[in-house]
């Protein structure tokens, strides 16, 4: 058996967002021990391969998998025209690429756009679409809050939560220095460095 | 055909010698439509009577000669006119002259190899056939019967198992392993996928059987991809150290032995492709070739001699061993399509 051969992430195939699972060591088959001596059989043999059984720690321990990202109470703030939403993004994982297991930001749709952006253009992944622009709600001389709207900021921040959470689990999003800074650092820093994570 | 009323028209008909106890099996026409035809083997005789019957009574028939052949051709779709033949056996069967009443003649095409499977896909049909053809001045009578044939294979000697870890680093690993690279197209694929790391919610997970069908050479090169099957052998979230069982059988599906460069103008392969899918329908795969033969039945004594005959063909082997590989594919028979 070779060296182990650990590869990037496997990259994005095709519009549908389909992922090639690349190999990681080769494992030789066992050719010599056990050729398979059919001595023409009628009936197949269909019993199971053999496998180790599972250690009880790892089927009844906490999933590895664990990421929920919750966004709640929003904000408006500031004055007349220069009014804008917050909303707080709380993040909780157990996933090892995440620096915080436990986190709380505070941002706006303009900063979920950023994100949105930064993603087209930097990887390979079909992003999920945010919920609307609403430029319509910020026309003059309408009867209502427009976009501040209590009902419209309940629909975008249903929009808001199900845009994250799908692109948090994406494994070539998490590999992105953009996804980290949105969901953990206070402020972003529209004059980062595209890359990797640290 | 005529479209005068006057002069003499007549019509072919093909009867094969063995069509009583000749196995038929269904095959699938370029519309979809499945129709049954006699089966052959390679190496088998094909033979037969050429029945012309006179339309009009009393009346001479004149034409130019009376053949019949054995035709084995490729036809890829988009290129229609050309037909690529790699059999083609003539046999005259009357000189030209007059036919005064409706007369039968005998033919034989002997031992014919038949070195490829029948086969019709997506872009391109490779079949064979008879053409029993009245030559005449204007307009020639003919008339063609298609017969399927099937390319047999023995267990394989070497059939090693495929075993691969695959993954995405830190999110995903997985091994799977599946008993054999090379299935009978009645066998049953056996094998497991176990779990090392899963940092991704997986929902389910699926296997499918793709058919790749290629086609053209060089810079055109064209393939087809058709999904013959798709199994779920996991429903739920995997942890780390489970293992998932598989066991497909092939029999239920429509599925070919895999042709490679089939007279340099086909390919039909398959490919086994293990699917993960998770909470965000997003899929994660991992395609591995698989070799699909078709497997004979018990030998049948009574055809001892004509597969005695046809090993000869098999000259250029040196050893005793393929010849008898050859006496046994001459002489097998299927167990029911």
């Amino acid at each position: 058996m070779g060296g182990c051969e650990h590869h990037q992430l496997g990259e994005t195939s095709d519009e549908k967002g389909q992922v090639l699972l690349s190999r990681f060591s080769l494992s030789q088959s066992p050719s010599g021990s056990s050729e398979l001596k059919m001595s023409e059989p009628t009936v197949a043999d269909t019993r199971r391969l053999n496998s180790k059984p599972q250690d009880l720690t790892d089927a009844y321990g906490p999933p590895s998998n664990f990421l929920e990202i919750d966004v709640f109470n929003p904000q408006t703030i500031g004055v007349g025209r220069t009014r804008y939403t917050t909303y707080e993004l709380r993040m909780r994982t157990n996933l090892p690429i995440f620096k915080m297991k436990d986190s709380c930001v505070r941002r706006r749709y303009s900063d979920f756009e950023w994100l949105k952006n930064e993603l087209e253009r930097d990887s390979k992944i079909v992003v999920p679409p945010l919920p609307g622009k609403a430029l319509k709600r910020q026309l003059p001389f309408r009867g209502d809050e427009g976009i501040f709207e209590e009902s419209f900021i309940e629909e975008r921040r249903v929009g808001l939560e199900q845009f994250i959470n799908k692109i948090a689990g994406h494994p070539l999003a998490q590999n992105e220095r953009c996804l980290h800074m949105f969901l953990q650092e206070e402020t972003i820093d529209r004059n980062y460095v595209p890359g990797k994570p640290q | 055909m005529s479209f005068f009323s006057f002069g003499q028209s007549a019509e072919i008909d093909i009867v094969l010698n063995d069509a009583e106890t000749r196995k038929k099996v269904e095959h699938k026409a370029e519309d979809g439509k499945k129709d049954k035809y006699f089966l052959f083997y390679d190496g088998e005789t094909v033979s037969g009577k050429v029945n012309v019957t006179l339309k009009n009574a009393g009346k001479r028939l004149e034409h130019q000669g009376i053949k019949i052949e054995f035709i084995g051709q490729i036809e890829l779709y988009y290129d229609r006119g050309n037909h690529h033949e790699f059999v083609s056996l003539v046999k005259d069967l009357a000189r030209p002259g007059e036919l005064t009443q409706s007369q039968t003649f005998d033919f034989e095409f002997t031992h014919v190899e038949k070195p490829y499977e029948s086969y019709t896909g997506q872009n391109v049909k490779l079949r064979y056939f008879l053409r029993a053809t009245i030559s005449r001045r204007l307009n020639d009578v003919v008339k063609e019967m298609d017969i399927v044939v099937h390319t047999l294979s023995t267990y394989p000697e070497l059939n090693s198992s495929i075993k691969m870890e695959v993954g995405i680093e830190d999110c995903l690993h997985i091994e799977f392993e599946y008993n054999k690279s090379k299935y009978h197209l009645k066998d049953v694929i056996v094998g497991k996928i176990y779990f090392l790391l899963v940092r991704i919610k997986v929902k389910h997970m699926e296997i499918d059987i793709i058919k790749r069908e290629t086609t053209g050479t060089g810079p055109n090169v064209y393939h087809e991809n058709e999904t013959i099957a798709k199994y779920e052998i996991m429903d739920g979230a995997p942890v780390r150290g489970e293992s998932i069982p598989i066991r497909l059988f092939l029999a239920g599906y429509e599925l070919t032995p895999t042709m490679r460069d089939i007279n340099k103008k086909f390919s039909v392969r398959y490919y086994l492709n293990l699917v993960l899918i998770d909470e965000e329908e997003r899929r994660y795969f991992k395609q591995q070739e698989i070799t699909l033969w078709r497997k004979g039945d018990i030998v049948r004594k009574s055809m001892s001699h004509q597969a005695a005959i046809a090993s000869q063909r098999f000259e250029g082997s040196s050893s005793i061993e393929s010849k008898m590989q050859a006496q046994a594919q001459a002489q097998a028979k299927e167990d029911g399509n």
